[in-house]
């Protein structure tokens, strides 16, 4: 009886702090001279990979910053949401393609225990090496028109290396979170955080490159705003 | 029984040596080009047996790594042979033990690459080309000692060299020795030049190794391959690197100046040490452009080899002086001539 009226309790709270729930939303923007990418020079000296590029060769992603300076790629975390817990089993997982010899995208988030789908879209073999630190390490060879590969995470960890050594050009970063309240800034460098139960909260702004800036927050019932500026190391 | 010159197990222990010489080459290559994870399993190669290999799978860092496990058969094939060929055929017990030494060492060797690929312990790479340079030196002495020089020279009368002498190239091949393991652990920490210019640090004459500094390093950096980011410990270990390349080179040319005070310019040992000296120079230079081009795989790999020929030049230089002075010793004394 205890049991059932704890469990009634618990849902009911969650469902009012849901029907109260909010969205965070926020512009990161880029402030100064950023380092100029690279061209990836090596895809022309593979037979498969130079024939996806006939013109220019594609450069290094480190930086995304738009023409008006919002700047891509970086992680916003909610911390210390009470009672939040990884979803990562029902959630729809994150895909990660290998297409044109490159990861596509090159930064993602995903909870613990959601899965990250990697795919081959090229005519060529790749292996897909995981590099953590906190995880377990797994190194995977995907055929060209190779099935699916999924993995998944069970311990947070900011920026888990995944790289192809075929081709060592080729890598990207998945952070693992072990709750869901968390988004990535777009092209636009937009990001928009969702379902937030009204509270003060800590936010984090990470860049793999710049580092992590926070803020303190209040999310009333209709919401709020944080933006982060980022300059040069 | 005295041991006879056979130039055949002669030059096919030089065959061995070389083709090891080689191998480390390829193994260069292989971490040059980040290439080491990607042909996942071991002893297959993509699920394959390795010899079966489809050629169209010998592509970007799987090419390194595949040929890197073909020579290495290879060399383990060839170092079957001269093991069980001393064994049959010189009167050397000793020899006989070195010949076996050589075939373990061949054995773990290639164990110990197949683990750090399957069992993903990239650590493992700093013991593999530590015992890679160990194989070197192992095979190279057994190439020496089958050669007509080593054989003959018993019946021919020698110059002695001196103790200081001898024990000054000894330790400085250690040094070596010990500079290979620093750049072995510096090239398996897969994070590139944690120093990328010279003759400065960072700009410093040592460089800020706080973490605010490293961070900036980190951001100011791009990377167009995979590269781990640089740390602290990178950034000083490069430091000791660039300190035991001075100690070594100022340690070569005094043993080549001794050399030429105790034997004589026109000793072979003096002009072998002349010979370490301009390796020595070529190496700086080899380790200067390594750090000017980022890292370039063909540059980084040449100083990689030009490393183990230096290790391998002390080596050798040490045997030989070892062996005349026993014999000039055994020749005061009258007792029987070593083989």
């Amino acid at each position: 009886m205890k049991k059932i009226l704890s469990l009634l309790v618990t849902t009911a709270f969650a469902a009012i702090q849901f029907s109260r729930a909010a969205d965070l939303s926020g512009v990161i923007t880029f402030k100064g001279a950023a380092p100029e990418e690279k061209e990836l020079t090596p895809i022309k000296e593979d037979a498969t990979c130079s024939t996806y590029y006939s013109g220019a060769l594609p450069k290094t992603q480190h930086y995304i910053i738009s023409a008006k300076g919002e700047l891509a790629n970086v992680i916003v975390v909610v911390k210390g949401v009470p009672a939040a817990k990884s979803t990562g089993a029902t959630a729809t997982p994150a895909v990660m393609d290998q297409k044109g010899c490159l990861y596509v995208p090159q930064i993602l988030a995903v909870q613990t225990g959601q899965k990250v789908v990697v795919k081959n879209s090229d005519s060529c073999v790749h292996n897909v090496h995981t590099v953590p630190k906190e995880n377990e390490m797994k190194n995977v060879v995907q055929m060209p028109g190779g099935a699916d590969l999924e993995f998944t995470f069970e311990k947070p960890e900011p920026f888990l290396k995944f790289q192809c050594d075929v081709h060592p050009w080729m890598f990207g970063y998945v952070t693992v979170l072990d709750h869901p309240y968390f988004a990535i800034s777009g092209t636009d460098g937009k990001f928009t955080i969702k379902n937030l139960p009204p509270g003060k909260y800590t936010i984090e702004a990470t860049h793999r490159k710049l580092g992590t800036k926070t803020a303190e927050v209040e999310v009333k019932e209709g919401g709020a705003a944080q933006d982060f500026t980022f300059e040069p190391k | 029984m005295n041991p006879k010159y056979n130039p055949a197990l002669y030059w096919f222990a030089v065959l061995t040596a070389f083709t090891t010489f080689l191998l480390i080459g390829l193994g260069g290559l292989v971490t040059s080009h980040e290439a080491g994870m990607s042909v996942p399993d071991w002893p297959t190669s993509y699920g394959y047996n390795m010899f079966a290999l489809p050629i169209k799978f010998w592509t970007g860092g799987a090419f390194f790594e595949h040929t890197h496990r073909l020579l290495a058969s290879g060399v383990g094939a060839l170092t079957t042979v001269l093991a069980v060929w001393l064994w049959l055929q010189d009167p050397r017990k000793w020899l006989h033990w070195l010949g076996v030494a050589a075939f373990v060492l061949v054995v773990v060797q290639g164990i110990l690459g197949g683990l750090r690929v399957s069992w993903h312990l990239d650590y493992l790479g700093v013991p593999h080309g530590a015992i890679a340079q160990t194989f070197l030196i192992l095979l190279s002495g057994i190439a020496l000692v089958t050669s007509r020089w080593w054989i003959n020279s018993a019946r021919e009368k020698q110059i002695t060299v001196p103790r200081g002498l001898r024990s000054h190239v000894l330790w400085l091949t250690i040094l070596i020795f010990i500079q290979l393991l620093i750049a072995a652990t510096m090239r398996h920490q897969h994070a590139g030049l944690a120093i990328s210019d010279f003759p400065l640090a960072h700009g410093k004459i040592w460089p800020d190794t706080s973490a605010t500094a490293i961070a900036n390093y980190n951001a100011a950096r791009v990377e167009t391959i995979n590269l781990n980011p640089i740390t602290a410990f990178q950034v000083v270990l490069q430091m000791v690197h660039r300190l035991v390349a001075v100690l070594i080179f100022l340690g070569v040319v005094a043993a080549a100046f001794l050399a030429r005070k105790k034997l004589g310019g026109g000793d072979s040992l003096t002009k072998s040490a002349w010979l370490w000296t301009a390796l020595l120079v070529v190496q700086i230079i080899l380790g200067i452009a390594t750090i000017m081009t980022n890292k370039a795989a063909d540059i980084a790999t040449l100083h990689v080899m030009v490393g183990a020929l230096s290790l391998l030049v002390g080596a050798l230089w040490w045997f030989i002086a070892a062996r005349r002075t026993a014999l000039t010793a055994i020749a005061l004394t009258g007792q029987n001539k070593p083989d």
